[in-house]
């Protein structure tokens, strides 16, 4: 080993599960775009006159939560969805028609679309769960997809293809405001997503997480030690869909729209998509994919939206041709790596 | 053989892949706390066999019985739960997981604490130090940090019975343990396993005679999915019959497995 | 209500015979590599681009243009399988789906930049143009067409699977590849060349299909998923499965887009979740 092997077993342990100083760098920085122009370093001052910059970070904190929940069911427990976005969906329009119907305060919103999108997770679970390969990537397709239509189809609830009309919007706590700058937005998403974070690391340190890890890298040995893997897949999977319920619900009561496009398909290929980029099983990953792509999307479909794809495409295929555990895999690699030479 | 002291047994099962008949009758006793060796040439079922007591497969007809209850359909990590568990052949752990962690993970099933989800690993405590003394006693100690694909083969097979101990178990399969182990580090491994505690019964799968007849107290011999003969070593090493389909074309045979 | 039932029917079968000819292929390499290949359409897709390019640009008939748009399509095809594909093998599933959707990106945005984003015209010959009227019914004659070529070559893929040496070559190595390279099968010349076979009915089928459905640049996206729906229902490595399933598939979408039209897409989804819950390897699948 190349370090001194530490003096007990639970110190290690432990030590896995500590905060590292790149994190805690990494989640202060998220702070820095809400200073004022003139406290900034004079090269980021430039981007602060857009007004929408505000807008375009809190949908990167929404899908790297997003891309967190994937990470979740596909990073650690290894199950491949090209559905997730039902979840996001659900979660969006529950805290829309809330709003519309019933009350406008934001966290009781947010908890009910958990709630919902969790329910949802696990009664799907039990019918995604005994799919394998292919036809898991089928199945998860094509109950996603059976949702996107039918909200389509129920156009007097969801507004159909003229997305969802009439959402109103409370202030958090009773007090803060939605204002237009998006100021509130972006630090009730931020603070949501970190919560949510929160919660995500928690679980990849816990027993719990210990045990999916196992079912994804090994669900025979799993069984053969005594695991109910069903059961453990069967929870993560529930909370990973409710963790998409409550990204879902934050882009609806940040923004006040919701439309199809949180249920479609091209929402589950980019979250996948963004997740893969930024490298499975680690959680960071996930946030940096999103930062990325979102970013990127935002520069490259300025220029030529057309060709958006082109770019993601060729970083695909190199991704999983060189750099299998994704950008930041490959980086950590890299540093690893340095620090040994 | 004393009913009362049998932990294990299996009565008349058969089991067939298409015409392949790889379970032919076969009646199987385990004493408590004895090490038992089961031999046969390659694809006489052995594996097959673990597969079938364990749960993994379920036999055309016939019956498992576990410390006196039939379990022939109870699930297989049910068995685990009730202290019957197997190692494998073919090395079948958990490559991302490093052995303090995936033991630990083990020993977290058991305890019933593994659907734990809103606290760190590390406050464990017990399940920490259960597995450390796991390790320690198949002297993995050393390399419990690091990534389990990262070991050394014969670490990784001793790390197949970590992951067994971890489940506290009555009864161990220990399928080839030492399979692809070099002769003289294979010797050591079963030193090991010959240390585990006497209440524990063994029943193991090798191939090299001299540590059959060492380690063994019966021997029970398979081919073509039938029980040819059992019986203690000296009398297994006299029988002509077992010379003539085992020991006498054997050794070379088998170095692949 | 009897005709309308008539016309879906054979509206969807002759659809379904397109499903067919684009998915088949995939159906039977996946059977025997495991290779998820999203890619599949972006082969039908040049067979389609290459067909239209031909047509209006060098002024070739449209059936001779059939057989450059299979040939074009089963070369592209080897050569990524040579230069990707193959330091794959033995990768996951989702690393086959992530680099071969790459290859779909791709795909679609240099097609978007060669050809625009419109839909490409092409004239078929007038014979095949017209309809048939048979009482207060009508039958268009591509349909018919699509429905012969479809029976030709399911019957001569499913005969030359059954009765020829090749076949029975490739039939080895998709029921048991450990066992076929055990026989002394060269199952990576085999794959290959069903690999170009079947990307090369694919490309075919780009070319039929854009009389029927059109094509532009997403052609190689928005088919995929009908693709897939076919190999999934129909049973991975299963000619007849995938028959099957297009031929559902084809039907239960035309009537679906016949009698209830606001449902969109909904019956094909539903009938494809039903089927693989009924039957998770699919109708005919064996793994
Ligand atoms: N799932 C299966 N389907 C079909 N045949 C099988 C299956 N599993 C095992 N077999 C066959 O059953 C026979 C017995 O296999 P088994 O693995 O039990 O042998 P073994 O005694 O453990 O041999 P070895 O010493 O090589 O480990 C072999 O011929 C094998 O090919
Ligand atoms: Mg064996």
């Amino acid at each position: 080993m190349a370090e001194a092997a530490p003096r007990g077993m639970t110190d290690w342990i432990a030590s896995r599960a500590r905060w590292r100083i790149g994190e805690i760098v990494f989640w202060l920085a998220c702070l820095l775009p809400l200073l004022p122009a003139q406290y900034l370093p004079s090269f980021l001052q430039p981007f602060w006159i857009f007004d929408r910059y505000l807008q375009l970070l809190s949908q990167i904190a929404i899908t790297a939560l997003f891309a967190i929940s994937l990470d979740l069911i596909l990073g650690y427990a290894g199950v491949v969805s090209l559905g997730h976005a039902a979840f996001f969906g659900l979660g969006a329009y529950a805290a829309g028609l809330i709003s519309k119907f019933w009350f406008t305060d934001p966290l009781l919103g947010l908890l009910c679309s958990a709630l919902l999108a969790g329910a949802l997770g696990y009664i799907s679970s039990f019918v995604i769960l005994r799919f394998h390969g292919l036809a898991l990537i089928m199945i998860t397709l094509g109950l996603g997809q059976l949702l996107a239509e039918a909200a389509n189809s129920a156009s007097w609830l969801t507004g159909g293809a003229d997305a969802l009309q009439g959402i109103r919007a409370g202030k958090i706590f009773g007090v803060f405001e939605f204002d237009i700058y998006g100021q509130t937005a972006y630090i009730y998403a931020l603070v949501v997503t970190f919560l949510v974070f929160l919660v995500a690391r928690r679980i990849t340190n816990s027993p719990f997480g210990m045990s999916i890890r196992g079912i994804r890298d090994n669900s025979r040995r799993m069984l053969a030690i005594g695991a109910p893997n069903q059961q453990h897949l069967r929870r993560v999977f529930t909370i990973a869909a409710a963790m998409a319920g409550v990204a879902g619900a934050l882009l609806t009561q940040t923004t006040q729209t919701c439309s199809l496009e949180t249920l479609n398909f091209q929402r589950s290929a980019d979250v996948l998509v963004i997740l893969i980029l930024g490298g499975v099983g680690r959680l960071y990953g996930a946030m940096a994919g999103a930062i990325i792509y979102m970013i990127a999307r935002d520069i490259f479909s300025d220029v030529n939206p057309q060709y958006w794809y082109f770019w993601i495409g060729l970083l695909l295929i190199a991704v999983v041709r060189y750099m299998p555990d994704g950008l930041l895999g490959g980086l950590s690699f890299l540093g690893s790596k340095l620090r040994r030479s | 053989m004393n009913d009362a002291a049998t932990v294990l047994s299996a009565s008349g099962v058969n089991k067939s892949f298409g015409s392949l008949v790889v379970a032919n009758n076969i009646e199987f006793n385990l004493p408590t706390g004895q090490r038992h060796a089961l031999i046969g040439p390659n694809g006489a079922g052995k594996t097959t066999f673990i597969n079938l007591l364990t749960g993994m497969l379920q036999p055309d007809s016939g019956a498992i019985r576990l410390a006196g209850e039939d379990i022939t359909n109870t699930p297989p990590a049910v068995r685990v739960k009730r202290g019957l568990v197997r190692t494998f052949q073919i090395n079948t752990l958990f490559p991302q997981l490093t052995p303090i962690e995936a033991v630990t993970m083990a020993v977290c099933e058991r305890r019933g604490e593994a659907t734990t989800w809103w606290r760190g690993l590390s406050h464990y405590h017990e399940a920490i130090a259960e597995a450390d003394q796991i390790l320690t006693s198949l002297r993995l100690d050393k390399v419990a940090t690091r990534t389990t694909r990262e070991l050394a083969y014969g670490q990784q097979r001793l790390l197949e019975i970590a992951l067994a101990l971890a489940t506290k178990p009555k009864v161990l399969l220990l399928d080839e343990p030492a399979a692809g182990v070099p002769k003289d580090e294979s010797e050591d491994l079963f030193e090991v396993i010959a240390g585990l505690s006497s209440d524990l019964s063994i029943l193991f799968i090798e191939h090299d005679m001299d540590i059959v007849f060492r380690f063994a107290s019966h021997i029970i011999v398979l081919v073509s999915g039938a029980i040819l003969v059992q019986g203690p070593p000296a009398e297994i090493a006299a029988n002509p019959l077992v010379r003539e389909v085992y020991l006498g074309k054997g050794r070379h045979g088998h170095a692949h497995s | 209500m009897l005709t309308s039932f008539i016309s879906v029917l054979y509206d969807g079968f002759a659809y379904g015979m397109l499903l067919f000819v684009l998915s088949v292929g995939l159906s039977v390499t996946l059977g025997m590599m495991n290779f998820v290949n999203l890619a599949h359409c972006a082969f039908a897709m040049l067979g389609g681009y290459v067909t239209v390019t031909m047509i209006n640009h060098l002024g070739w008939p449209f059936l001779a243009t059939l057989p450059i748009a299979f040939l074009a399509a089963a070369v592209a095809s080897v050569l990524l399988e040579r230069t990707l594909y193959r330091s794959l093998y033995g990768r996951s599933d989702l690393d086959h789906c992530l680099l071969t959707i790459g290859i779909v990106f791709v795909s679609v945005a240099g097609a978007a930049y060669i050809f625009g984003t419109l839909q490409q015209p092409i004239q078929v010959p007038s014979w095949l143009r017209g309809t048939w009227v048979v009482g207060n019914l009508t039958f268009g004659v591509y349909r018919a067409f699509l429905i012969v070529v479809g029976l030709a070559l399911a019957a001569a893929l499913i005969v030359s699977l059954e009765y020829t040496r090749f076949g029975a070559t490739v039939r080895a190595a998709v029921d048991n590849q450990r066992m076929a390279r055990g026989l002394g099968i060269d199952v990576d010349r085999v794959f290959m060349l069903t690999f170009a076979l079947g990307s090369g009915l694919a490309g075919l089928g780009g070319a039929l299909a854009i009389e029927i459905v059109g094509l532009d640049h997403s052609f190689a996206l928005h088919y995929l998923i009908y693709v897939l729906i076919v190999v999934s229902v129909g049973g991975m490595g299963s000619i007849w499965g995938s028959f099957v399933a297009a031929v559902v598939l084809g039907v239960s979408d035309m009537a679906g887009k016949y009698w209830l039209p606001q449902l969109g897409s909904f019956l094909i989804y539903l009938v494809m979740v039903g089927i693989l819950m009924w039957r998770p390897l699919g109708l005919f699948g064996k793994r």
